[in-house]
C-alpha cells in the first residue's frame, strides 16, 4: 500500500505553469500568457509531428492527396453585433483556419453549448445565419451536437465548429517556409471587428458605424493559389491582432519581420475609435483579416487578386523578411523611427487617463 | 473625430528634430512628467530623433506606478468579499499586490468589473442595491473630477451602497519633491498636458520661480512632445525660466474651472504615500468629512493593512528620473511583464513597460 502510494508521487507530473494557480481571463487572449499556457501543458502533453508545427489547421495526407482538420470555439459577448454574430463568426472563423493552409473547405460540425433562458428568438436567427455564412463560404454542416447548461454557466451560448477541407497536392503552405526576403502582405484594414464588439459592450457610440470584418476568407486564398502566387505562410489575424500573428511566425521562422507603421492599413474612424480607448489598433482582434508572406515576385499579382475580393480590398504590403534581429518582429514608427512590436502578455487593457 | 495623423507628420517631426538639434549647443537633461508622454516618446521613438545632448528622464505620472502596495492589497481585500462588485480601470487589475493581483482574485470568484468611468460604477451601484460597490480612484488631477462628480451624484441621489477607494495624486508636489533632492538632474520639465487641462497651470509659477527650471506644459502626440522639447531646450539655451503652453488646443491657463470647483468641493489636499518614492506632503487628496460615507476605506475598517514595498525594484529611482529601466540588474530577467517586480513594469504607462515592449531587443545597444 505504502510502496503504491509513494509511487503515484513519484510518477505524478506536476502541473507545468507554477506561476497561476488558478486560469486568468489573460490566459485566453491571445498573447504570452495563452502561448505559454498551450506550449507547456497542451502541445507538451499531447505533443506529434503534426501539431508541433502549431498551424491553424493540421494538414496530413490522406490517400493521393492532403486533408486539412481543424477546429475553434466561439465565445462572444454580445451574441449579436453590428456586422455579424456568434454564428457567422463560428462558421468564418474555422472556414479561415483551413484557408490558412492552403484548405479548400469541405464539412463543418457544430456543435452549441446552450444557457437555460436564451431567447428562441435569438436562437433561431443565429441559425439561420450559421447556414448563410456555410452556404456563402461553400462548406457543407455535415454534424453537430447540442447541450444545455444552467442559467449562470454559460454566456447565452458557445459554438464549437470543427473543419475539414481538402488540400491539393503540391501546396505547403507553413511557418518554415519563410526565409529572409520575403514580402509581408495585410489582406486589409484592421481593428474593425474588436472596435465593433467593444461599441457595443461598452455602450459607446461614434460618427459612424464600425462593423465587424467577419468575413471567409477560403475564396481569396484559392485564387491565389489558382494564379501560382509562391505562398510560403498564411495566417489569420483574430485575438491579439496583426501583432500577434506576426510575432507568432517570426518565431517560428527564425528570423525578422520589419513592418513600416505608415503602410499598415487602419480606418480612420476605427483609429480615432482606439485612440479614445487607449487602444493600439495593432493589438486589436479581426476576424477576416489575413498575412500572407509571399515571394516578392509575385506581390503586385498577389496584391491585384486580393484587392478583386471585398474582404481584401484595402490589402497592402506592409514590410519583408529580414535576417536580424532574429524571431522579432521590429516597426517603423510614423515619425521614421524604430522600434520593437511585441507580443502582449495578456488583454490590452484601457490606460487609466 | 480627426487630428491624429497631423501630429504625427514624419516630414514636420524631422523639421523640429533638426531646429532642436541647431539650437543644442550643451548638453540638458529634461523630464516629461507625465506617462502617457514616456510612452508616446518610446512608441514612436522620439528620442532617437534627438541630439545625443538632450537627455529624456522619465518622470513620476504613471497613475498605476505610484499607486502604493498598501492601497492595491487594501483593495485586493475589499474585492475579496463577499456582496462587493469592485470596479477600476483595467490598469490596475494586473498591478501585483503583496500576495497577489486583482486578476486573480477575479479568477477566484472575485465580482471585478473594468469600467471606462466612474459613472459607470455609479450606474452598477444603482442596478445592485443589494451589493456594495467601489471604484478604485486613483489617477491625478485629470481623473480627479470624474471621481468627484460620482462622489458628488451619490450624495445628491441617495445611492448609500456606492464608495470609492482614494488613492489621488497631485503633480506639482511631486515635481517640487524631484526639484528639491539633493540628487536631482532635471533643468527642465514638459509638464503634464491632460492635468493642466483640468488644473491650468498657474501652479508652476512658483516653481519655475523658486528652482530657476523652465516648464512647459505639453501634450502627448510626437509633433506636441517635439515641440515641447524646442520650447524647454530654447529657454535653457537663452537662461530663461518660465511657464510656456505648447498645448494650447487644449489647455487654457485657468484650467477647467468647473471642474476644479467639483474637485475642492469633494476632496482636500493631505499628504500621500507614494509608491516607491514615500510619503510627500501636500500630494493628494482624500474625501472631506462631508463624504466620509462614500470612503472606501472608512466603510471597510481597513486601517489595520499596512505593506512594506520590496527592496528588490528600483521603480522608485525611475520614477524620479535617477534611473533608467536598463540600469535596473532585474529588467527582462527577473522582472517582465507577466511578472512584475514593480509597477513601472505593469502599467503600460510605466517606464520599465514601454521600454520592454519597445526596445528590449536594443539593450546591449543603447547606452544607460
Amino acid at each position: 500500500m505504502n510502496t503504491q502510494v509513494k509511487d503515484n508521487v513519484t510518477f505524478s507530473c506536476p502541473v507545468p505553469i507554477q506561476e497561476y494557480p488558478h486560469v486568468l481571463l489573460a490566459h485566453g487572449s491571445g498573447g504570452k500568457l495563452m502561448h505559454k499556457l498551450i506550449d507547456s501543458m497542451f502541445v507538451k502533453t499531447f505533443s506529434g509531428q503534426t501539431l508541433d508545427d502549431c498551424h491553424d489547421a493540421a494538414v496530413r495526407s490522406f490517400g493521393a492527396g492532403n486533408l486539412a482538420f481543424t477546429t475553434d470555439s466561439y465565445v462572444v459577448s454580445p451574441l449579436i453585433f453590428p456586422g455579424g454574430d456568434i454564428g457567422r463568426l463560428a462558421v468564418n472563423g474555422t472556414v479561415n483556419d483551413l484557408a490558412m493552409a492552403g484548405a479548400k473547405p469541405l464539412f463543418l460540425s457544430v456543435s452549441f453549448i446552450l444557457e437555460e433562458g436564451l431567447s428562441m428568438q435569438t436562437l433561431w436567427q443565429i441559425t439561420r445565419s450559421i447556414k448563410d455564412a456555410a452556404d456563402y463560404a461553400g462548406v457543407e454542416i455535415i454534424t453537430g451536437d447540442t447541450k444545455v447548461v444552467d442559467k449562470g454557466k454559460g454566456d447565452g451560448m458557445f459554438i464549437t465548429t470543427a473543419g475539414i477541407g481538402a488540400v491539393d497536392p503540391g501546396v505547403t503552405i507553413s511557418p518554415r517556409r519563410i526565409t529572409t526576403g520575403c514580402d509581408i502582405i495585410v489582406s486589409g484594414d484592421l481593428a474593425c471587428h474588436g472596435m465593433a464588439v467593444m461599441a457595443v459592450r461598452e455602450g459607446l457610440e461614434f460618427e459612424s458605424a464600425i462593423e465587424s470584418d467577419t468575413a471567409p476568407l477560403s475564396e481569396i486564398v484559392q485564387d491565389l493559389l489558382a494564379a501560382k502566387v509562391n505562398i510560403r505562410c498564411l495566417r489569420d489575424l483574430t485575438r491579439g491582432g496583426l501583432s500577434s500573428a506576426l510575432n507568432e511566425l517570426a518565431s517560428s521562422a527564425g528570423c525578422s519581420f520589419q513592418i513600416d507603421e505608415s503602410l499598415i492599413p487602419v480606418r480612420e474612424d476605427v483609429a480615432s475609435a482606439c485612440e479614445m480607448l487607449g487602444l493600439d489598433p495593432l493589438y486589436v482582434a479581426n476576424e477576416g483579416r489575413f498575412v500572407a508572406i509571399i515571394d516578392p515576385a509575385d506581390t503586385k499579382r498577389c496584391l491585384q487578386i486580393m484587392q478583386q475580393h471585398k474582404a481584401g480590398r484595402m490589402a497592402r504590403r506592409i514590410g519583408q523578411t529580414t535576417q536580424e534581429p532574429k524571431g522579432l518582429v521590429t516597426l517603423q514608427s510614423h515619425i521614421g523611427a524604430k522600434r520593437i512590436l511585441d507580443m502582449l502578455s495578456g488583454e490590452q487593457l484601457p490606460r487609466i487617463c | 473625430m480627426k487630428y491624429l495623423n497631423e501630429y504625427r507628420d514624419p516630414k514636420l517631426a524631422r523639421q523640429f528634430a533638426d531646429e532642436i538639434k541647431r539650437i543644442t549647443t550643451r548638453p540638458h537633461v529634461l523630464m516629461e512628467v507625465c506617462g502617457g508622454q514616456t510612452h508616446a516618446i518610446v512608441k514612436f521613438g522620439i528620442d532617437e530623433l534627438l541630439p545625443q545632448e538632450i537627455e529624456l528622464v522619465h518622470g513620476p505620472g504613471c497613475p498605476v506606478c505610484v499607486t502604493p502596495l498598501e492601497l492595491i492589497d487594501k483593495a485586493i481585500h475589499i474585492a475579496s468579499r463577499p456582496g462587493v462588485i469592485f470596479t477600476s480601470f483595467g490598469d490596475m487589475l494586473r498591478v501585483p499586490g503583496s500576495s497577489q493581483d486583482l486578476f486573480s482574485v477575479k479568477a477566484q470568484g472575485g465580482d471585478i468589473r473594468i469600467v471606462y468611468s466612474p459613472l459607470d460604477a455609479v450606474k452598477i451601484a444603482k442596478e445592485n442595491p443589494d451589493k456594495q460597490v467601489v471604484f478604485f480612484a486613483v489617477g491625478f488631477e485629470t481623473t480627479a473630477p470624474a471621481n468627484a462628480m460620482a462622489v458628488y451624484k451619490c450624495k445628491q441621489e441617495n445611492i448609500t451602497n456606492f464608495s470609492i477607494l482614494v488613492s489621488h495624486v497631485l503633480v506639482p508636489p511631486a515635481m517640487e519633491a524631484i526639484l528639491s533632492s539633493p540628487s536631482n538632474r532635471v533643468q527642465g520639465f514638459l509638464a503634464a498636458g491632460h492635468v493642466c487641462t483640468i488644473m491650468g497651470y498657474t501652479e508652476y509659477y512658483p516653481l519655475t520661480e523658486k528652482y530657476k527650471v523652465p516648464i512647459v506644459v505639453t501634450g502627448f502626440e510626437p509633433l506636441d512632445i517635439l515641440q515641447g522639447v524646442y520650447m524647454c531646450v530654447k529657454q535653457l539655451e537663452e537662461g530663461r525660466h518660465e511657464v510656456e503652453n505648447q498645448y494650447a488646443r487644449s489647455v487654457t491657463r485657468e484650467g477647467n474651472t468647473y471642474a476644479i470647483d467639483m474637485i475642492r468641493n469633494v476632496f482636500e489636499i493631505v499628504e500621500r504615500k507614494w509608491r516607491g518614492v514615500g510619503a510627500i506632503p501636500q500630494s493628494g487628496f482624500r474625501l472631506t468629512s462631508a463624504y466620509a460615507q462614500f470612503d472606501a476605506e472608512h466603510k471597510f475598517e481597513l486601517a489595520a493593512i499596512q505593506t512594506e514595498e520590496s527592496t528588490d525594484c528600483i521603480s522608485g529611482q525611475i520614477l524620479q528620473g535617477l534611473k533608467k529601466p536598463f540600469e535596473c540588474p532585474a529588467f527582462g530577467s527577473k522582472c517582465n511583464p507577466e511578472h512584475p517586480l514593480g509597477a513601472t513594469m505593469v502599467s503600460s504607462e510605466g517606464a520599465c513597460a514601454a521600454y520592454y515592449r519597445y526596445r528590449n531587443y536594443q539593450k546591449e545597444r543603447v547606452p544607460a
